[in-house]
This record gives structure tokens, sequence and C-alpha cells, in this order.
């Protein structure tokens, strides 16, 4: 505080790029924490020493069991979900600047829904098929789903630009259709399938494994560097369509792109674990506030997916009674906050 | 480099329309280095259409725009950004940002993966938000300002991208008498300093002819008038491009053009039918204008 700019410092906003530095780092520290509980937390009696001495490869082997099988790819699987979810959702929520227009939302979610349910029930009643299913048919037939979905809701919106309401709501009413089509496909399933489709579409991570968690882990790998290289593209765009263009942002490619990594990270993250609601909606708008940004910031918001993801499985696996899958947690989580930021959005609602 | 007297921005045969519905059919219109040009017309005559194509936020359906000599198409748009700054009519102000954050905005295309932030930028963004006069409010929240505040905070915007040429969308629309012309000032010193040319879009006629070099006036799409503002604000050209019956009087204070529209039947008006005044018919021009101004200023 020099006290020489006068009385318009007060209340000035803080450099956005160091505080959202700090709270990346802040996050990242949060992620580890909750991912070393996720090893721990559960119905065995392993104290933390024991989970931390069996990743060094010095437990024994009934903690070596749980720990390496159970419970790692477990908490890999809830930590690459929770990444591509938030990461998804902040790419849409900056694109459509709407924090409404989340995957979720629409229907970019029902669509790899759709595309996986179709594959766990047209796979054919055996359980052979499973492994391959999860390995390949799955997360291709969920991105497939997504892809669509997210193209058919794009173009219906599309009228000389996209306004973020009529996004939204055509969103909601693709959602509503396609929430038709799968309960149609569930309802003419074998028992087997159909019972395996609706456990899969509350959205769980019991029962992951490894070849669950590649696809998502690949999708990362993959998508994450071109959709944090979008950053200054989606500031620029926060200043509405014709001021970016004017900086020099190639609008269409730009959007296609920022779709394009939306719908892969979510058609991954669906194809691992079924659809986890409200992650893609919640992680970025707590990374937002904590960050105190004009747009979600890309890599926060991962980092907070991560933490709720695997967080909210660790609680429900060690908090609450039975198997309560994660998904029916960040549902009862984020559903108020859904109604909240209805009641308290009116001020964003002429977003062009 | 370029030869100075290549039109730095150029409408070649330009058709613009928007879906089927045609703006313009085969404009020409060559905007000149250094100068501050400024389209004038009534709503929905399409100079805003035209400004946008300068823009390239509008392609041309035929013909071409064309950028220091070649066609602006042809060039990537981030080249385009580091010639050619624009100020929209609505920009979208973004929440928890800070002024000076904004005004930073302006520094994408000079940026990329590879060269970040740089020194160079820290200093276009600070004497951008010096020459806008916004220094002292560089770290407050920009959607706190007020409409005369932000849209300097914009212009600064623009200034920061450090472009030979700017075009300013209607800059003035919703601001006070006063911030606009304050506004207007600052552009014409930006011009005059930084030897920026200016393209823009302006409603108030008067303020047009004030502030600018030369006006072109545009009429069902196309320019009926084109020069200096005591070339193109005649009665003549004000009856045509707005469906406006006005005399045309020196500004006391400046000599430039000012609008006075007069009344059918009201108090001035000639007992004759001449809707236009035949004593102010004629425009004044500025050579006989300072006794005038000095009158009245004294009255």
């Amino acid at each position: 505080m020099t006290g020489l700019s006068g009385p318009f410092t007060w209340g000035a906003a803080p450099y956005a790029g160091h505080r959202t530095g700090l709270v990346t780092a802040v996050c990242a520290v949060a992620v580890l924490i909750v991912g070393v509980a996720g090893l721990v937390a559960g119905s065995s009696d392993l104290t933390l020493a024991d989970a931390l001495r069996t990743l060094v490869g010095a437990g024994s082997p009934p903690q070596q069991l749980i720990v390496l099988e159970l419970r790692l790819p477990r908490v890999a699987a809830g930590l690459t979900v929770g990444a591509a979810l938030g990461l998804a959702g902040a790419l849409t929520q900056t694109f459509a600047r709407n924090p409404l227009a989340t995957p979720d939302i629409l229907g970019v979610t029902s669509g790899a829904g759709l595309g996986a349910v179709a594959a766990i029930v047209l796979a054919g009643g055996s359980y052979s098929l499973t492994s391959a299913v999860l390995g390949l048919g799955l997360p291709v037939a969920a991105t497939l789903g997504a892809s669509v979905t997210a193209l058919v809701v794009y173009g219906l919106a599309w009228r000389d630009g996209v306004d973020s309401y009529r996004l939204v709501l055509i969103g909601i009413g693709a959602t509503a259709a396609i929430g038709g089509l799968t309960s149609f496909l569930i309802a003419r399933a074998q028992i087997t399938e159909a019972a395996a489709a609706s456990q899969w579409l509350v959205g769980s991570l019991s029962g992951v494994s490894w070849p669950s968690v590649r696809p998502v882990l690949l999708a990362l790998v993959v998508v994450a560097p071109v959709a944090l290289a979008q950053g200054p593209d989606l500031d620029a765009g926060m200043l509405g369509d014709d001021v970016a263009a004017g900086l020099g942002v190639a609008i269409q490619r730009h959007r296609l792109l920022v779709l394009g990594c939306a719908v892969a990270l979510t058609a991954a993250a669906v194809s691992a674990s079924g659809p986890i609601g409200f992650v893609a909606f919640v992680a970025p708008q707590i990374a937002q506030g904590l960050a105190h940004r004009a747009r979600p910031p890309l890599l926060a918001s991962a980092l907070v997916g991560s933490v709720v993801v695997t967080g909210g499985d660790a609680f429900a696996r060690s908090v609450l009674p039975g198997e309560i899958p994660v998904g029916i947690i960040t549902v009862a989580v984020g559903a108020p906050y859904l109604i909240w930021l209805l009641l308290h959005n009116t001020e964003r609602k002429d977003m062009a | 480099m370029t030869d100075d007297s290549t039109p730095s921005l150029a409408a070649i045969g330009a058709t613009l329309a928007y879906d089927r519905h045609v703006v313009f059919d085969g404009i020409d219109l060559e905007i000149r280095r250094g100068e501050v040009t400024t389209l004038i017309g009534a709503n929905g005559c399409g100079k805003s259409t035209l400004l946008r194509a300068f823009g390239r936020l509008l392609a041309p359906t035929r013909g071409r725009i064309e950028l220091d000599g070649r066609p602006m198409a042809s060039l990537p748009t981030r080249a385009v950004a580091r010639r050619l700054a624009l100020l929209p009519q609505k920009p979208l102000t973004p929440s928890a940002t800070s002024v000076r954050e904004l005004v930073s905005r302006g520094r994408h295309p000079h940026q990329s993966l590879l060269h970040p932030w740089t020194p160079d930028d820290a200093r276009a963004v600070t004497q951008a938000l010096a020459a806008t006069g916004i220094s002292d409010l560089a770290d407050r929240d920009a959607a706190s300002l007020s409409g005369g505040q932000l849209q300097r905070a914009w212009i600064a915007l623009v200034l920061a991208q450090d472009t030979p040429m700017v075009l300013l969308d209607e800059p003035t629309t919703f601001l006070d008498l006063n911030h606009q012309v304050e506004l207007l000032r600052m552009v014409r010193r930006i011009n005059r300093q930084r030897g920026t040319t200016v393209v823009m879009v302006l409603h108030d006629l008067s303020l047009a002819a004030r502030y600018a070099d030369r006006l072109v006036a545009i009429a069902s799409g196309r320019v009926v008038a084109d020069g200096s503002p005591w070339d193109v604000l005649t009665p003549a050209t004000l009856r045509n491009a707005f469906d406006l019956e006005a005399a045309v009087i020196a500004d006391p204070y400046t000599g430039s053009p000012l609008v006075v529209p007069t009344e059918p039947d009201g108090p001035g008006a000639p007992a004759g039918s001449e809707a236009v005044p035949s004593r102010t018919g004629q425009s004044t021009r500025p050579g006989q204008s300072t006794q005038a101004g000095q009158q009245v200023r004294l009255g």
C-alpha cells in the first residue's frame, strides 16, 4: 500500500494471476490429502501409516491387496473422473458465459450415458464381454453419444451466434429426450443388463478397475494441454464475441476446440464411472469463487473436481452406512446449489 | 514498409449482407492514414455494418476489404489484430476483473504460449491507462466504474492493443454530453499524438463534425457525401441522407459545422415556404465564424 494511488485502491480487486496461482496450489495440496484419505477410508482398519507403507511396497500381502488392487484404482478413478468433469464444466461454463451451461445440463452427459447404456445393453447378455466393453466399447460409445448430442444441441441453439440461455434450454430439452431413450433401452433389456445399466447410471466408483481408469487418464493427458492452451482465448471471449474477434481470436475454431475438449472429457469420465452428477457444475464455481475471477480457472476447476469426487467417495465409504454411490452424494450437494444459483442469477441473464 | 499513399483500409466493390438482406451492394471506400474518419447516417443505413466489415466481423459476400493493400480475408486474424483494433457497440464487462486486467486483454494479439507477458506488454497497458486518464482507477473492479469511466477503460483496452488503426462503433452512446465530448477529445488527441488512424461511427452530427477530419455520409447502402465536415454537412445532404431539414451554422468556438434542425412552422421559421431559411441555408464557412462565435460568447 503506497498510499499514493488515491482513494480508488479501496476495495481493489486483487491481481488475478497471483490469486489463481495460490488457489491452484492449495487445491493441489487438497487433492493429495483427499487421495491419501481415499486409500485409508473404508471398512478395513487400515491406518494412514499402513497405507503409505504399502504404497512404497512394504505392506503385508492383505494390505497390498486392499491398497493396490482395490483402493488405488478407485482413488485414481475418482481423481481422474473428477478432474475431467471439473475441467469440462469450466470449459462449457466459460464458453457459454453462463454457470448453468454444464455438460450435465447441455445434454452432453446424458448423451454419453445413452451411448454407454446402449453399449452395456446391446453387448449381449454375457459377462465375458464386460471387460472388452469397459476397455474399448464403452468409452467409444459414450464419446459418440456425447458428440452427437453436443452437435445437435449446439446446432439447434445457433442463430447468428449462440445465446447461452437458448443453449441451456435446448440442452434441458435434449437431456429429457435422451433420458426417455435411455429408459426405453433399459426397459427393453434383459434383467441383468438392465440392472447393471441402472446401477451404472447413478454414477459410482465401486467396482472400477484399472481398465476403466485408462481412457479417462488418456483423455486428460491429451485434452488438458489443449484446453489449458485455450485459456487466453477464453479470457478474451469473456468480453463478448466481437471484442474477442477484434483481439485476434479465431472464434469458430476456438469454439469447436473448447466444445470438443469438453465433450471428450465428459465422455471419458462418464464411461469410467457413469454420470456423476453436478461435479462439472459445482467444481468450476467453487474454483471461480476461490480465485475471484471472471471465469472458472481451468486447472483449479479440475483439481476441485478431483477433490469433490474422491472426497465424496471416501466420505461415503467411511462415514455413511452401506455402500452409497458417490453420484448420489454429489447430486445431494449440487442440486441445492443449482437452486440457489438460479435464485441469485438474475443479473447474468442478458449474456449474448 | 508500405507506401504512405496506400490507403490503410479499403472496401473494394464490397457487398455486405446479413443472411439475404443486402446492406451494401458493391461499396467502395478508402480510409486514409492518420485521419479521423467518421461514418454518419440515419439509423439502419448500414454505417455499423460497414465498420464491422472493416473490422472483419462481417465478411463481404462479393468484393473485398483490403488492409494495407492486401485482402483482409487472406491475413491471419491475429496479424490483423496487431494492425487494427476495434471497439464494438456492446462489449461485455466481465465480473471480478480489475481495470488493469481488462485493459491488459488488449495485449492478447501480441502474446502467445511461447511469448507470454513481457515488460513491453506492461508498458503498453500503463501507457494506455495514462492516455485515457484512468491510471488512478487501475485497481478498481471494472464492473464498478461509471459509464464514462468504463468507456474510457474500453478505449484503453483498444489502445493497449497498440495498433496503427482503431475502429470505434458508436463509442459515445449512452454517455452524458460532457463524457461524450471528453471521450471524443481524447480520441482526437490520441490521433494527433500517436498518429493513429481512427474510423468511427457517431450519431451526433455536430460532434462528428467537430472531431473528425473527414465525414462519410451513408444512406440506403451507398456513400452520399464524403469529404471535410463542411463539404458533407450541407442542408441538401442532411435532407437526402437523414430526411432532416436543418440549417448548418458555424460552431462559435471551433468553427466546425453545427447542425441546427429547423422547425417547419415554429418560431424563427421564415414566412416563405422554404423549409430551410435562406440565410442559414447556405453553410456559414469557418472563415466567417469567428465573429459569430464571439457574439455568442459575449451574449
